[in-house]
């Protein structure tokens, strides 16, 4: 399938979802005392001095096994249809991994439990990410 | 105790990813793409997402610490400054270029598309080079 098909909205399933993110988000803050960001969880999820490492390692397995679970449970995998372009996606994931760092959070540290605390660092960086994600893309698939 | 609720938690944010079709790279591409084939949907994985977080942390503060560790670690910093901006900006384009994010990106792992094979270990350099640059500045300041 090329990429730029339309794929259906889906506001329910959508909602229900963003649910079980928020409910996600929740736990950890109920457990661990955390926000709920995957890209301050991936970096605290190595084996270091810091002596709660451990259960970012086993969230992040929990994030791998999902799609493991799904396929176990309904005998089809996930959707996915992921651009082609290797060289693309280097730059893509380099792009990505360094500016979470420098931006201290994602879509979820920022976007979900930023929002939710009413952060004005966050909303900033939202914004921020969602302009600069429409400029891009618009200049790839109308632009070039 | 600690690893398995970690773990549980991993996976209900995982199933919720998939469930939201957050997942996908060609959803999260579409909801970028306003001037094309737009797909509203990830507003409504974040609305969604952000008002049961919302409601959710303000009973879990009700308590004096978290159930596992000794306190909440919440950040307090309120200035906007140039690295926040110039991070999410780098983070967007990224984004608009690859349709991941960090999350999507693990969920995406086991279906080992040569795309996310990429995507995943430069994601993991970018994080260490960032972090080794912010480290440096630190020791600088």
């Amino acid at each position: 399938m090329p990429l730029d098909t339309i794929t259906p909205f889906t506001p329910l399933a959508s909602t229900l979802g963003g649910v079980l993110i928020g409910l996600s988000a929740v736990l950890v803050m109920a457990l661990f005392g955390r926000i709920a960001g995957i890209s301050g969880i991936t970096i605290g999820a190595l084996p270091s001095a810091r002596a709660d490492w451990d259960w970012r390692l086993a969230f992040v397995l929990g994030l791998v096994a999902a799609p493991l679970l799904v396929l176990l449970v309904t005998g089809e995998p996930i959707s996915q249809t992921v651009p082609t372009n290797l060289a693309g996606m280097g730059i893509a994931g380099l792009l990505v991994g360094v500016g979470t760092v420098l931006g201290s959070g994602c879509t979820s540290g920022h976007g979900v439990c930023g929002l939710a605390r009413l952060s004005p660092r966050s909303l900033v960086a939202v914004l921020t990410f969602l302009g600069f994600g429409f400029v891009t893309v618009f200049i790839l698939r109308h632009l070039i | 105790m600690r690893l398995l609720l970690g773990f549980a938690s991993g996976l209900l944010f995982g199933l919720g990813l998939i469930l939201a079709g957050m997942s996908d790279p060609a959803k999260v591409l579409n909801f970028l793409d306003l001037a094309g084939t737009f797909d509203p949907s990830l507003a409504f994985v974040m609305g969604g997402a952000a008002v049961t977080t919302f409601i959710g942390y303000r009973l879990v503060w009700r308590q004096e610490h978290p159930a596992l560790l000794h306190d909440f670690q919440i950040p307090t910093r309120q200035d906007i400054d140039g690295q926040l901006v110039t991070g999410a900006a780098l983070f967007g384009i990224g984004w608009g270029i690859g349709g991941f994010c960090p999350g999507p990106a693990w969920t995406a792992l086991p279906m080992l598309t040569p795309g996310i094979l990429v995507f995943l270990p430069a994601m993991l350099i970018g994080m260490g080079i960032a972090r080794w640059m912010k480290n440096l500045q630190m020791a600088r300041a």
